[in-house]
């Protein structure tokens, strides 16, 4: 049970960049990719901003070297181009002996075609080759193209359980792996931009007109965003007998309910404040060891004050260093723990922490500020990060320096 | 204005589908949120929807919803107030 | 090496009929359809839980599935809140409510999106709407498979109960699409007691055959 699990690989595509080195360049020169409505047909297109990735779907397809004349996603081609980072960098193309799973988040899988063919799927009199689209909306589709892709055979599944989707499956990863029932995992999660989405959404109330603002006291809510995170984790035998670069440990990971409301967080944060809590207990950490959190930070009056909430009452007046990387990629929904998981790997590597855009001053009702310039040198030893879903599901995961 | 606080109770019960309350069971200057009704923050958002979709009226942002929805007095007062305009 | 749990209820909704531990507990009309016959689930198993009226479909089906296994549980003297967890699955994830919150949407001569229907816009809501009303706060997690998996889920919530992260744990299966709907329900308990049927997969096929 004692067995480490090492991340050996990394991958992302969002909307500060194609790939990882591209993503950190985005974080280092505090560049945000939020802007305008490119790839959507809405009535909301100048109104609402959005994280989008800048790509078109016919792009993402070469890039994902998928053959277009197939049925697929924008969410299934962000998710392969992601994987496949991740896969080639930690050389699992290089490696067949060992068993290999892939598991897969997404909040809305295929949504983003079937919003464009509804109508003539309903209608009886248009017959044509869209119909082949049909068998894409489903969530576990894009998992088993994104494995296919990959050729990962042995195991497969798809978590769906909203925003922390991401941060799940790479718990889940975690413990097959220690459980001794696969060698490597590809973990992570992926969710493309759909109307669907925004119009959800901008009927809560919860999407800011202008860039978001977590953890800032004027904060109007969330900006949507699009993209994929995975990271490959294994043993840390199999990465050493393999002379696989360790680049990080994925120390600690727990999962709670908050059991309040469907989709808003409780004034206590109780679900928050439990996840960390035992996050830190599986890591073997005290508080005091955290160095940085990468928090969920949406930008939603609601959450972020609820997760502020929880932090102070976990870690008291010496709450860490902290920022929300939202204010760069939007909320992601169901890929926001990979992106995050890849960015905090990326944290401890670099010994750098990241800033959380657009902050200016503190909310009221709590004494808590999040980092706002670029921090280099740090010498980083653990990482929280922080992923909270509708439904109540939240979850915490730490990666820890090797 | 009883006929509209009326009307609003009948819409009201059945938006938010309030199966177990029938419409003399809701005082019209009781307050809608809190103990009384059992609603939150989503019934809220399909009252501001409620108010459009019936009335033409929009509503937005929360802190005048907050006024707006705090009886259902109140809300009449509000449609009567804003619909001749 | 897990352990294995043990499966102290379960139970099956479908076809206007719901089962608790292998005996039938309300039989629904054939003309009835799910909001007669889910409605009259509610009333038989005389709960109060005014939201019950707000859900989605799927979140009625998952709750009233619950209430059955737990109804003489007595889980919540037993543990405490973070020791009870809710582990689910299905195929078409909120296919169901989807469709219905994109009604709301696709005429923009009547666009009125519907924020009450859009928050069932997720599998997990279900979870959510489980752990609210039994104030659970353990453990959860929604997997989207093809069909049933109960090497699966057996496996993993075992895993749950010797890593002891859970004592006690609500999983199976909640699925509802275009009108056809099928629950299948049972809480699983780390510890033995009184001669309850091992949490195996074996097992669960023999209890619910799918």
């Amino acid at each position: 049970m004692s067995k480490k699990v090492v991340i050996t690989g990394l991958g992302v595509i969002s909307s500060i960049g194609n790939n990882v080195q591209e993503n950190y360049n985005s974080l280092t020169s505090l560049r945000p990719g939020i802007g305008h409505i490119q790839n959507l047909d809405t009535v909301h297109k100048n109104i609402i901003p959005v994280s989008e990735v800048k790509l078109s779907d016919k792009d993402l397809g070469q890039m994902a070297g998928f053959d277009m004349n197939r049925p697929v996603t924008r969410t299934t081609l962000l998710g392969i181009i992601a994987a496949r980072e991740a896969y080639l960098a930690a050389g699992l193309d290089k490696v067949a002996k060992l068993r290999t799973g892939f598991i897969s988040a997404t909040s809305v899988g295929g949504m983003g075609k079937t919003e464009m063919l509804y109508q003539r799927y309903l209608d009886p009199a248009d017959k044509g080759d869209f119909m082949k689209f049909l068998e894409t909306h489903d969530c576990g589709e894009s998992t088993e193209r994104i494995a296919e892709a990959l050729g990962i055979k042995d195991f497969m599944t798809t978590i769906s359980t909203a925003c922390s989707s991401s941060a799940n499956s790479i718990m889940l990863g975690a413990r097959m792996i220690k459980a001794g029932m696969i060698d490597r995992v590809v973990a992570g999660g992926v969710d493309s931009l759909t109307v669907f989405t925004i119009n959800g959404f901008n009927t809560l109330m919860i999407l800011d007109k202008e860039h978001c603002r977590p953890f800032d006291d004027s904060r109007q809510g969330l900006n949507l965003g699009e993209g994929a995170g995975y990271i490959v984790i294994e043993s840390e035998e199999a990465a050493k007998a393999g002379n696989r670069p360790i680049l990080a440990e994925v120390g600690g990971y727990a999962n709670t309910n908050d059991a309040y409301h469907q989709t808003a967080s409780s004034p206590d944060g109780q679900g928050a404040f439990l996840a960390m809590k035992k996050a830190l207990e599986v890591a073997g950490l005290t508080a005091e060891e955290i160095d940085y959190i990468n928090v969920h930070g949406t930008g939603t009056p609601n959450n972020d004050l609820s997760e502020g909430t929880a932090m102070t009452r976990l870690f008291g007046n010496q709450v860490p260093k902290f920022s929300s990387t939202k204010s760069y990629t939007g909320h992601t929904l169901g890929a926001c723990g990979g992106i995050e998981a890849v960015y905090s790997t990326l944290s401890i590597m670099n010994k750098t922490i990241f800033p959380n855009l657009n902050f200016k001053a503190k909310m009221k009702e709590l004494d808590l500020a999040p980092e706002t310039s670029l921090l280099s040198g740090v010498d980083i030893k653990s990482v929280l990060s922080n992923s909270f879903g509708f439904g109540g599901n939240n979850s915490a995961l730490v990666f820890k320096k090797i | 204005m009883e006929d509209l606080v009326n009307q609003l109770k009948v819409q009201i019960i059945k938006a938010l589908k309030l199966e177990d309350v029938k419409p003399e069971d809701i005082n019209p200057t009781a307050p809608l949120f809190g103990d009384g009704l059992g609603l939150d923050s989503i019934d809220a958002l399909e009252l501001i929807v409620l108010l459009e979709k019936e009335y033409g009226l929009r509503v937005e942002n929360a802190a005048s919803a907050k006024k707006i929805f705090s009886s259902i007095k109140s809300m009449a007062d509000y449609i009567a107030e804003h619909k001749k305009a | 090496m897990s352990s294995i749990g043990f499966i102290k209820s379960y139970s099956i909704i479908r076809n206007n009929q719901a089962i608790l531990n292998g005996e039938e507990f309300l039989k629904g009309a054939p003309e009835d359809d799910f909001a007669t016959f889910i409605r009259s689930l509610y009333k038989k198993l005389e709960i109060t839980h005014s939201p019950f009226y707000k859900m989605d479909d799927m979140c009625k089906l998952g709750l009233m599935a619950t209430e059955l296994i737990l109804k003489d549980s007595a889980i919540k003297e037993k543990y405490t809140d973070t020791e009870i967890g809710v582990v689910l699955s299905n195929s078409s994830s909120s296919l169901h409510t989807d469709a219905s919150y994109y009604e709301t949407v696709k005429d923009k001569s009547n666009y009125f999106p519907s924020p009450a229907v859009f928050v069932y816009t997720l599998p997990n809501i279900v979870i959510g709407e489980i752990c609210i009303r039994n104030k659970i706060k353990g453990e959860n997690t929604f997997f989207i498979f093809e069909e049933y998996n109960p090497e699966f889920i057996t496996d993993y919530v075992n895993n749950l109960f010797s890593s002891g992260k859970l004592k006690s744990c609500i999983a199976g299966w909640v699925e509802f699409c275009e009108g056809k709907y099928e629950a299948f329900l049972y809480l699983a308990e780390a510890a033995q007691a009184e001669n309850l049927i091992t949490h195996t997969a074996e097992q669960i096929k023999k209890i619910y055959n799918f």
